[in-house]
């Protein structure tokens, strides 16, 4: 239902220059380094997901990219130009992450608005009807639903016919149909030339559109490759049991929530042989294939109960 | 798909809209946005008149031609000052919170026509604001203003508050909501009261008056006073005024310049 508008740049670039570049950026908020000296390049063409968990650098990246925050060191480039010149911007597109529509405009109104910016806007008509919002185009936005809210948010990005698209976390909020209307969307502008950059904190999303894959935590790069390599960077084994205590068994990462122990390891039989071994007292034991996504969260996650929780809760899916 | 296909280059075709196209647009959604919040209209048209009601019309220059329109004029520039401080100082500081305003700094378009679109918005608001109070001095005071003089008046209005719009603005850009409430706060009455807008400056010892010749708010006193009542432009005022404008304009693009929303520590 939803198609979104082929970009206006739709020469399949060679050798061409990346679209957007970042070359040793750091960027500090006072005592808190958001992002350590982290290099990308984004070439024409591609689909990046971007993944990691909350205050991971995610969304400071983007707002380097986009302009609206400058390195404390290093480079950022967009279409070989500084970002937080508007030229360098004519050709972007954008979602806000968090959907602050000015509530007092109607719909027709925001893409209106939206669509002055550019030399060639695709008609408001038109583009509210490929989001499925035809017939709100006259409502205000404070009185949209939340999935209402967000299809405009993202319907917004592609207004301009951009050559570069950044999604920040474009499906938070959005039931199953409305998160997949989404993701082919992005899929046929990505089939028409278009290029984009999308954050999330759903592997399922990553795995379901990107074909590159760049993994952020705390502020740093940590993996960048192919779906395929991102894989087998995270351990695929998890090893549950209650102890009161345990040596070091060489597992990849340890949660521990009281007697509760959750070791990663990409080899959980010889984690078990090791702890028969070791004659530590034990109960309750539990090996398991986790999904990729649990697996991810685990790497990543700054220890605690509440990470191991949460990771269950996200492997569901929606909301 | 459509007209996609057709352009082979993003920079054939038609060009990026110009200044004065997105100057239009800027003004266009922000004065929608605040038209549509009647409460904030009410207040900024009901308080100026308000002031007029209660100092000026029971006060018994109240008769008097001339004084009663200066004393008209004065209340206007303070009306014009503090919608500039307060709309657009602490206004600015509350939608660099959101991130509607975040978004839009985003798109392809710089400093230059959003502020300019702000600055229209502050003009047409306080234009709007006094109309009832000219009508309470037309019918309740002595205050007397020639037909040929209501579009000089009008003119004297806007140079005079641009001063006060840059700061405004300079405010809104370089502080949080509470701190640009405070320094609103704390500006308005010295500025209001230094500049000759509560008391006439003739009532001034000379040392105040003195200071008072090189604030924004005097120069733009004698402006209107002078736009009104036909009185003496003394030789300050004009230079006074553009060096105030050209600094705040200055501090409010540099401060909008450097802005990146919300800060964090």
């Amino acid at each position: 239902m939803t198609r979104v508008p082929a970009p206006s740049g739709t020469d399949a670039a060679t050798s061409a220059p990346p679209l957007a570049r970042l070359l040793g950026a750091t960027r500090r908020y006072g005592e808190v380094v958001a992002l350590d000296d982290v290099s990308l390049d984004v070439p024409a063409g591609q689909l990046l997901g971007l993944l990691g968990p909350n205050g991971a650098g995610k969304s400071t990246l983007l707002q380097l990219l986009c302009g609206l925050r400058r390195p404390t060191s290093g480079t950022v480039e967009l279409f070989g130009r500084p970002p937080w010149e508007p030229a360098g911007r004519a050709q972007l597109g954008m979602t806000p992450q968090e959907t602050g529509l000015p509530p007092t405009l109607r719909v027709g109104e925001v893409v209106d608005v939206v669509a002055g910016h550019y030399p060639d806007p695709v008609p408001t008509a038109e583009l509210l009807e490929r989001f499925g919002l035809a017939e709100l185009r006259r409502r205000q936005t404070g009185g949209l639903s939340g999935g209402q809210k967000r299809r405009l948010a993202v319907a917004l990005a592609f207004v301009g016919r951009p050559r570069l698209v950044l999604l920040d976390e474009p499906t938070t909020g959005l039931d199953v149909d409305a998160r997949h209307d989404l993701w082919e969307a992005v899929r046929a502008y990505h089939r028409g030339g278009g290029t984009v950059v999308l954050t999330s904190h759903y592997l399922e999303e990553v795995e379901a559109l990107a074909e590159r894959v760049v993994v952020v935590d705390r502020g740093r790069v940590l993996v960048d490759g192919t779906l395929d390599e991102v894989r087998s960077a995270v351990p695929a084994r998890r090893v549950r049991l209650r102890a009161a205590a345990l040596p070091d068994l060489g597992a990849e990462r340890v949660v521990v929530d009281g007697d509760r122990h959750e070791l990663w390891a990409t080899d959980a039989d010889a984690l078990v042989r090791r702890l028969v071994r070791s004659g530590s007292e034990f109960s309750e034991l539990e090996v398991s294939s986790p999904s990729l996504e649990e697996a991810f969260l685990a790497v990543t996650a700054s220890g605690g109960a509440a990470r191991s929780d949460q990771s269950t809760r996200t492997s569901e899916g929606a909301r | 798909m459509s007209a996609a296909t057709t352009g082979t280059s993003p920079v054939s075709g038609r060009s990026a809209p110009g200044a004065l196209r997105l100057t239009a647009l800027h003004t266009r959604s922000q004065l929608l946005e605040t038209v549509r919040v009647p409460i904030a209209v009410v207040g900024t048209v009901v308080f100026p008149t308000l002031t007029m009601l209660f100092f000026v019309v029971p006060q018994p220059f109240a008769d008097e031609p001339v004084a009663a329109t200066g004393a008209t004029a004065q209340i206007s520039l303070f009306a014009v000052m503090s919608v500039c401080l307060f709309t657009y100082g602490v206004g600015v500081a509350e939608d660099r919170a959101l991130p509607w305003d975040s978004y839009l700094r985003t798109l392809p378009v710089g400093a230059g026509p959003r502020l300019a679109g702000r600055l229209l918005n502050g003009l047409a608001f306080a234009l709007v604001s006094l109309v009832p109070l000219v009508l309470v001095a037309w019918l309740l005071t002595a205050a007397t203003l020639p037909l040929d003089r209501l579009a000089l008046t009008a003119g004297a209005l806007a140079a005079a508050a641009l001063p006060m719009l840059g700061l405004g603005l300079w405010i809104g850009y370089r502080m949080t909501t509470k701190a640009a409430l405070a320094v609103a706060q704390v500006l308005l009455l010295p500025l209001a009261f230094g500049g000759g807008l509560f008391l006439p400056p003739e009532m001034f010892p000379s040392w105040l008056d003195a200071v008072s010749t090189w604030l924004p708010t005097r120069a733009g006193r004698d402006l209107v006073v002078s736009a009104t009542t036909g009185a003496d432009l003394p030789a300050t005022t004009w230079p006074v005024l553009a060096a105030w404008g050209l600094l705040t304009a200055a501090l409010a693009v540099r401060a909008y310049r450097r802005d990146e929303g919300r800060r964090f520590r």
